[in-house]
């Protein structure tokens, strides 16, 4: 077998050659150029931040020995040694996650429904009208766009403490998520079943119900659940601002440097964490292994 | 043209058992999911004291705020918000820098292509996993105790959170990497470290600094809250401001976050598009 490489002459070679360099160089000069705008960004954002290196090394063991002292019980052991002085407050903290997990499962329930209600006039092939899709859009990305905890400091402020704030705050911001999502599953449903039945004479609500919503239900549970994950951690630090959970908690033990009890919280609210992910991606598995099999 | 048949509606009931006899089983299921739902819907809201007049009480109050939230006007503090605001967008920015440049090393650890050991791979990833599990704003916490109030324990903080989120991130980029570049590499005799440096980094460089540009954008968000509890940035002045009841002032922090994270929505869009939009191409 022979390969035919065409040797060029030295003249070409050289004007080739040339031009691949040429062309090297740019692509370096550009890559240099970006990388040189990326650094100054960095160095007037550590200013800007007050970044202090000198504070950081002389205090970077205290973070490793904060670890240190969360995981050391007050008698000097290592927590792992002792659970049950480790893990006092369990009833108390396993009530206040039990409350975590009930403000997040309420909030994406309220969440979910009012996206539901509201998605249908924000997608482009199901919105009766231009400017009700552009209002409500605008209505899910402010929603969207400020953040949960800055809704409960408002709500708590309006509702009292406690975890009504916490749960609306988590809907609103759920709604918003939610609402944009879901109008993307709609966009992307097949618009011939809508047509089949508004040809029928059906009302436009009866085309949702009936073309729409069959297709579309397997992607908005799933979405939901998802949510449901992402507002368990949330909720998780609502109680940093007095809106519920076990974030109350945590910020006790934080503030008054009682260690042991910051690690057995965050063991808990980690576990939780995990316990949900684990649960709701088997039951996502499901819900989308269902919808591959029909 | 012939004339539809005639059916025999026993005729199909008969052909098609699934959808005419369910089972009870199977007929019941999704109105019971529900009925569950809806139950532990009620139970949530009678353990988390929610009451009908609470509600409408707040209702109102959320409306008188509303009301004197109009016009948004920073008072006098104007100068003091646009530093806070830049503070946060530095937060944003060195944050994710350190948490990217950490997290490309221990990514690799825990790509299956990369290190075969099953066992440190699953250690990393739950280690990832765990520091995941635990919300910017309790990691904002933990560095306000070791080294003080202000936007440098919000950098940290964000770094750490995104470390996790990175090291998941970019290894799943790495094992989705075309592996046959890397083979080549091997059978020139490159070492594993040439392997790494020019079978896998052109390959998944793009997609991890599309990443790194998103977190930069999501960060933002992030940000302005993490100043909440005392890490710095525009959300210790919005928290204050709430906590005065300056709602005019609130109101005006909240249109310039809005609008802070539109802008760099967009930015980020466009480099977004840039650097992985030229490499598609390419």
């Amino acid at each position: 077998m022979t390969i035919a490489v065409s040797i060029l002459p030295e003249q070409q070679l050289a004007v080739l050659n040339a031009a691949y360099r040429r062309a090297v160089a740019r692509k370096r000069l550009r890559l240099l150029l970006g990388v040189a705008i990326f650094a100054a960004a960095l160095v007037l954002a550590a200013i800007g931040a007050e970044v202090n290196l000198r504070t950081l090394f002389t205090y970077f063991g205290n973070f490793i020995s904060y670890f240190d002292r969360i995981l050391t019980l007050d008698n000097g052991q290592r927590v792992w040694t002792d659970f049950g002085e480790w893990l006092w407050g369990w009833r108390k903290w396993l009530k206040m996650l039990g409350e975590t997990l009930l403000i997040s499962y309420v909030g994406t329930l309220v969440g979910a429904t009012f996206a539901f209600a509201l998605n249908f006039f924000a997608a482009e092939n199901t919105s009766p009208a231009p400017w009700l899709r552009f209002v409500v859009r605008r209505l899910l990305e402010f929603a969207r766009t400020v953040p949960g905890i800055v809704f409960a400091l408002v709500f708590v402020i309006a509702f009292g403490l406690g975890p009504m704030a916490g749960v609306l705050a988590i809907a609103i911001h759920s709604t918003g998520a939610l609402g944009k999502l879901f109008s993307e599953i709609v966009e992307n449903a097949d618009m011939k079943p809508v047509e089949g039945i508004r040809s029928t004479g059906a009302s436009w609500l009866s085309c949702m119900r009936f073309a729409v919503v069959p297709q579309v239900t397997a992607g908005y549970a799933s979405y939901a659940l998802l949510r449901f994950e992402i507002n368990v951690r949330e909720a998780s630090v609502m109680g940093f601002v007095g809106a519920g959970g076990i974030g109350q908690e945590l910020v006790v033990a934080i503030r008054k440097f009682y260690y042991s009890d910051v690690s057995a919280i965050l063991l808990t609210i980690i576990v939780t964490v995990f316990i949900i992910d684990i649960t709701t991606g088997w039951l996502r598995g499901r819900l989308f292994g269902k919808e591959a099999r029909t | 043209m012939t004339r539809p048949q005639e059916v025999d509606p026993a005729q199909i009931r008969a052909r098609y058992p699934d959808v005419f006899d369910r089972p009870a089983s199977s007929r019941l299921a999704t109105p019971a999911m529900i009925v569950a739902a809806f139950a532990i819907l009620v139970y949530g809201l009678v353990d988390l004291d929610f009451s009908p007049s609470r509600f409408f009480a707040g209702l109102s109050q959320l409306g008188w705020i509303s009301l004197m939230m109009i016009p948004p006007d920073p008072g006098s503090s104007l100068s003091v918000y646009l530093k806070a605001l830049g503070e946060t967008l530095s937060i944003a920015l060195l944050g994710t820098t350190l948490a990217a440049l950490f997290a490309l090393p221990v990514s690799l650890l825990a790509a299956r292509n990369v290190v075969p050991s099953t066992i440190v791979r699953f250690a990393i990833r739950r280690f990832l996993d765990s520091i995941r599990g635990i919300d910017t704003l309790i990691w904002a916490l933990v560095w306000i105790n070791v080294v003080g109030l202000g936007p440098f324990a919000g950098v940290l903080a964000i770094a750490v959170s995104d470390f996790g989120a990175f090291g998941k991130l970019f290894s799943e980029a790495i094992e989705g990497a075309d592996q046959k570049q890397v083979e080549g590499i091997r059978a020139s005799g490159g070492s594993a470290l040439h392997e790494i440096r020019f079978g896998l980094l052109p390959q998944v460089l793009p997609v991890i600094a599309g990443q790194v540009l998103y977190f930069i954008e999501s960060n933002t968000r992030s940000a302005t809250i993490i100043g909440i509890v005392g890490a710095g940035g525009i959300g210790l002045q919005l928290a204050e401001q709430i906590r005065v009841l300056e709602w005019q002032k609130v109101s005006f922090l909240i249109l310039m976050i809005l609008v802070a994270v539109a802008a760099i929505d967009f930015i980020s869009g466009k480099l977004r598009f840039a650097i992985i939009g030229r490499r598609a191409v390419a």
